[in-house]
């Protein structure tokens, strides 16, 4: 079986910024993948690449088999992306933002698809109403509803609750759930490890240009020595995880 | 998808559209300039310039539309910059539609922007005592004229949207614009200008395109003009049409 978003060897530079140095990287159809990594990591870069978006300087990278630099447009059919800031049309209302990507999807009745989009994310009282009017985790979640329209079988959603409350946060991660529960595969990325730990059939940490390790929860905090274990008496929490990976001293805390 | 450009399109005019409906005083901040040189022009120092016409207004109308187009086509630079710096481009260009209707959108809208704001100027100037005893295939030729400089004009305008680093840069190319078609005959015959002046005046393209406009509207003969006004719209429409479209495949990208 192809994965659902098969990565190789894949490389990227700005000017002399190497910011992929040959990430490697397989994700099963169906699954929560989380993307975990610091400022700069090169989160946003991987997946505009996986996204059509930019091109790659060289390696692989597909979606269920379609190569993203030379089959575009059947990838762009596959795919869809909530970027890292919300890309939502503020002078239209909710609903009309929903019809428009509905229209834009080529798909029959956009209104009923636009209704039935706001009632699933709680957001039919607002749909009348101009999105500027509206909260920022509101229009995330809009964001996000407009990524599912017309059903896309992998969706890339990089760093979906940064700049959220925690209340907030909440309601994008149940979306998010709502989403993998069709059988949709996830990939979205996140500096927040609670969040990896929350959603995520499996974690991906990029570091220095490089996927370092990628496995489930259990299977990351198996690297870390016994140990420590048993000094601290529970299972390392992922933050100890990705510290100890990337080889961040936090010191004595 | 190819398949798509034009359904495409229309979805997206129809967003772009909504927009002008939702905020008409964007149209109506494009219209205070032509309409206010106009009165001035008209009333203030139309009685010291000799225009070799018995109104001056008609004298001054063909120039005060294309000034209407000038102020008008910075609006595209605006909104085309708004939407890529909230996203919204890049949430279409990672969609399964035509790349190139995005800006074909923007180009469509501003199009019937202009036309609206064409047609107040001209209602202004009737007020004013504008008279045209043009036939229809005359007015058609004004019509086509004016069409094809608002399409060649808001591609251009399209190159600083897609490129500016603020939103005042995308609306600062438009001045030099504006500037046209002061150093043009759209206000005073070029024969009194001095040599270097003159010699600027009387070959660029905004003076060969107002001059048949003024002679369409007269009923008088527009000889090749009508043929050297065709070539400067198409000739800029080509070349920034071709610019904008590399720009937008490589820019945005980036
Ligand atoms: N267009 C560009 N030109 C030059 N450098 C860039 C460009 N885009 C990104 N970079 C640099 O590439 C590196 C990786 O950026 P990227 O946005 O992919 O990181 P990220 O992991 O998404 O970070 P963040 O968590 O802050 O969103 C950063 O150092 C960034 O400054
Ligand atoms: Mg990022």
């Amino acid at each position: 079986m192809t994965s659902a978003i098969h990565v190789r060897d894949l490389r990227k530079s700005y000017g002399e910024l190497d910011v992929l140095r040959g990430v490697d990287l397989d994700i099963a159809q169906g699954s929560i993948v989380a993307l975990l990594g610091s400022n700069g990591a090169g989160k946003t870069t991987l997946v505009r690449i996986l996204s059509t978006l930019l091109p790659a300087d060289s390696g692989e990278a597909s979606i269920h088999g379609l190569d993203v630099a030379t089959a575009g447009p059947q990838v762009r059919a596959t795919i869809s992306l909530t970027g890292q800031f919300a890309a939502v049309d503020e002078v239209l209302t909710g609903r009309e933002n929903l019809v428009l990507v509905a229209q834009l999807r080529h798909l029959a009745e956009p209104g009923r698809i636009a209704d039935e989009v706001l009632a699933r994310f709680s957001l039919t009282d607002a749909g009348q109403r101009r999105v500027s009017t509206w909260s920022g985790g509101m229009r995330r979640r809009l964001d996000i509803a407009m990524s599912l329209i017309g059903e896309p079988r992998v969706i890339f959603l990089d760093e979906p609750t940064t700049g959220l409350d925690p209340q907030a946060r909440i309601e994008v991660w149940q979306a998010v759930k709502e989403v993998a529960s069709r059988g949709t595969t996830v990939l979205l990325t996140t500096q927040y490890l609670d969040e990896a730990e929350q959603l995520a059939d499996r974690i991906a940490i990029l570091h220095e240009g490089r996927i370092l390790v990628d496995g489930t929860l259990a299977e990351l905090q198996d690297l870390l020595p016994p140990a420590e274990v048993e000094y601290v008496q529970k299972q390392p929490s992922l933050e100890d995880v990705f510290l100890a990976v990337i080889g961040t001293d936090r010191g004595a805390a | 998808m190819t398949t798509h450009f034009f359904s495409d399109t229309a979805v997206l005019l129809g967003r772009s559209l909504r927009h002008i409906a939702r905020s008409p005083d964007t149209i109506i901040s494009t219209l205070l300039m032509p309409i206010a040189m106009m009165l001035l022009f008209v009333y203030v120092f139309g009685g010291a310039i000799r225009s070799g016409t018995e109104s001056y207004v008609s004298y001054l109308l063909p120039g005060i539309l294309v000034l209407t187009i000038a102020s008008g086509i910075s609006y595209t630079a605006f909104r085309l910059f708004l939407d890529i710096q909230g996203g919204i481009v890049e949430r279409f260009r990672s969609m399964p539609i035509a790349r190139s209707s995005v800006l074909w959108a923007h180009v469509l809208t501003s199009l019937v922007a202009n036309l609206l704001s064409l047609g107040v100027v001209l209602l202004v100037g009737l007020a004013m005592g504008f008279r045209s005893g043009a036939g229809p295939l005359a007015w058609l030729a004004v019509l086509g004229i004016l069409v094809l400089l608002t399409l060649a004009l808001t591609w251009v305008a399209v190159i600083p949207g897609l490129t500016a680093k603020s939103v005042d840069g995308a609306s600062a190319f438009a001045y030099p614009l504006i500037f046209l078609p002061f150093i043009s005959s759209a206000f005073v015959p070029t024969d009194t200008m001095p040599g270097p002046v003159r010699a600027f005046a009387e070959h660029q393209p905004v003076t060969t395109i107002i001059d048949v406009l003024r002679r369409l509207f007269a009923e008088q003969p527009v000889g090749s003009d009508i043929w050297a006004a065709l070539a400067w719209c198409l000739g800029i429409l080509a070349v920034a049409y071709v610019v904008a479209v590399r720009t937008y495949r490589g820019a945005v990208s980036a």
